[in-house]
């Protein structure tokens, strides 16, 4: 089937098989990999892409559900090369070990603080449920969330 | 993981929706948020021939105060009722329990009817929805009829409705004492399935994961009509129920968690009043 979707501001129209899930369309289809796939049950968060400024799994929605909408990866979140607020705390606080979750916490984050800017330490441990990492390395995850908003909230 | 090869529809009003529904019969399924159905699709527990995409019905997105009770659009997704001023407002348990479905992305995405309608036993909504003694709202070709929540699990995965109907709303009546509510789930993670949950509301206790449907602990709910404090109630609540023996727990610690969490749950309710 056609579908058409906009990813991170283009317009990509694609014939694909009915069954194609985001996150292969954005993966094989458009060639953006920074988008992993994790657990592939819904469950690890890998996969988080925005789809209309929300965080969702791009494993659990098909691309023919995203057709007509929005997606935002995280190739998407740098403008004229300046790194996002969350991506330079992630950076600053040394918010990734292997790096393999960091894409899906990133998108995560950014999704999070958009709905709620200030959220306390408990609200960001309750935000990111939905996102494993395997290093473990939630603590430097979580100051960076923390720092990406009080970066947001100095700059807004 | 791949679904298998489907042919995908997307439905642009609820009478286009039933159409498909009825041309295509038992080969296809409605797809709401599909955080139910398109995982069971990839590991092809499920494999629908047609899917009926209903994600683009926004007008069956609403939460509305209808006086007596309150109108819930069976679209609205569970980040919408966790958010909701009017179910914050009237019916927290409702919100609460949307609250604590799956995780911030699965909230973007599940629906309320969609989580009803899939009726897994293991879900936080059907139960509470039991507690708080709704009416569902189904649309047929034929025009549409309520169904009170008592009658609409009829087993693993089964409703009562037809394969051609579709829900459209869920009606739940305001509480008599709407803040003294609980909602109790204990899981190995925090995203996982309840092993064993349960909602407390004017005296109706629901069970997450005690059988085959979500269930009312009768025996719990009649001994504390009858007066019993709230830990001498809840030594009841695992009476008549049929939790599963599983890779997760046993039938025996189940029925204990249920016993535990029952008078975690009136306890806390009770000091809410």
């Amino acid at each position: 089937m056609k579908v058409d979707l906009t990813v991170n501001g283009k317009d990509i129209t694609a014939d694909v098989e009915d069954r194609m899930l985001l996150v292969h369309f954005l993966r094989d289809v458009a060639n953006l990999t920074a988008t992993n796939v994790g657990c592939d049950t819904t469950s690890c968060g890998a996969c988080t892409v925005l789809l209309d400024g929300e965080s969702v799994k791009s494993c659990t929605v098909l691309a023919a559900q995203a057709s007509g909408h929005q997606v935002t990866t995280l190739e998407g979140l740098a403008a004229d090369g300046e790194m996002h607020p969350v991506q330079r705390a992630f950076h600053n606080e040394h918010g990734l070990q292997c790096g393999f979750c960091t894409p899906g916490m990133v998108m995560a984050i950014v999704s999070m603080l958009k709905e709620n800017p200030h959220p306390t330490e408990e609200q960001v441990r309750q935000g990111l449920e939905g996102n494993l990492c395997r290093c473990t390395g939630y603590h430097n995850i979580v100051r960076a969330a923390l720092a990406a908003a009080a970066e947001e909230k100095v700059t807004a | 993981m791949i679904p298998v090869a489907f042919t995908y529809k997307r439905a642009g009003s609820v009478s286009e929706a039933l159409e498909l529904a009825a041309e295509h019969g038992d080969d296809a399924k409605f797809l709401a948020g599909g955080h139910s159905l398109l995982p069971l699709m990839k590991l092809r527990l499920a494999a629908p021939e047609v899917i009926i995409d209903l994600t683009g019905l926004r007008d069956l997105s609403y939460v509305t105060d209808q006086g007596s009770h309150i109108a819930i659009g069976a679209l609205t997704r569970h980040h919408d009722v966790e958010h909701s001023d009017v179910l914050r407002r009237e019916v927290p348990l409702l919100a609460h329990t949307a609250s604590q479905v799956g995780d911030p992305q699965i909230r973007h995405r599940g629906t309320i009817g969609g989580s009803i309608a899939h009726a897994d036993p293991a879900s936080d909504l059907p139960a509470t929805l039991l507690t708080l003694d709704a009416t569902l709202v189904a649309q047929g070709s034929d025009g549409s009829r309520e169904i009170p929540v008592g009658e609409f699990f009829q087993g693993l995965f089964e409703t009562a409705l037809e394969p051609d109907e579709m829900l459209t709303e869920i009606r739940v009546p305001k509480p008599a004492a709407a803040g003294a509510w609980s909602f109790q789930k204990f899981t190995q993670r925090a995203i996982d399935w309840a092993i064993v949950g349960c909602a407390v509301q004017d005296g109706r206790i629901g069970l997450v994961n005690m059988g085959g449907t979500p269930l009312r602990a009768a025996a719990a709910e009649a001994a504390l009509s009858d007066g019993a404090a709230p830990a001498d109630a809840a030594a009841h609540a695992a009476e008549g129920t049929s939790a599963a023996d599983d890779i997760r727990a046993t039938r025996a610690y189940r029925e204990h968690l249920a016993r535990v969490l029952v008078s975690r749950a009136l306890t806390e309710a009770s000091s809410r009043v």
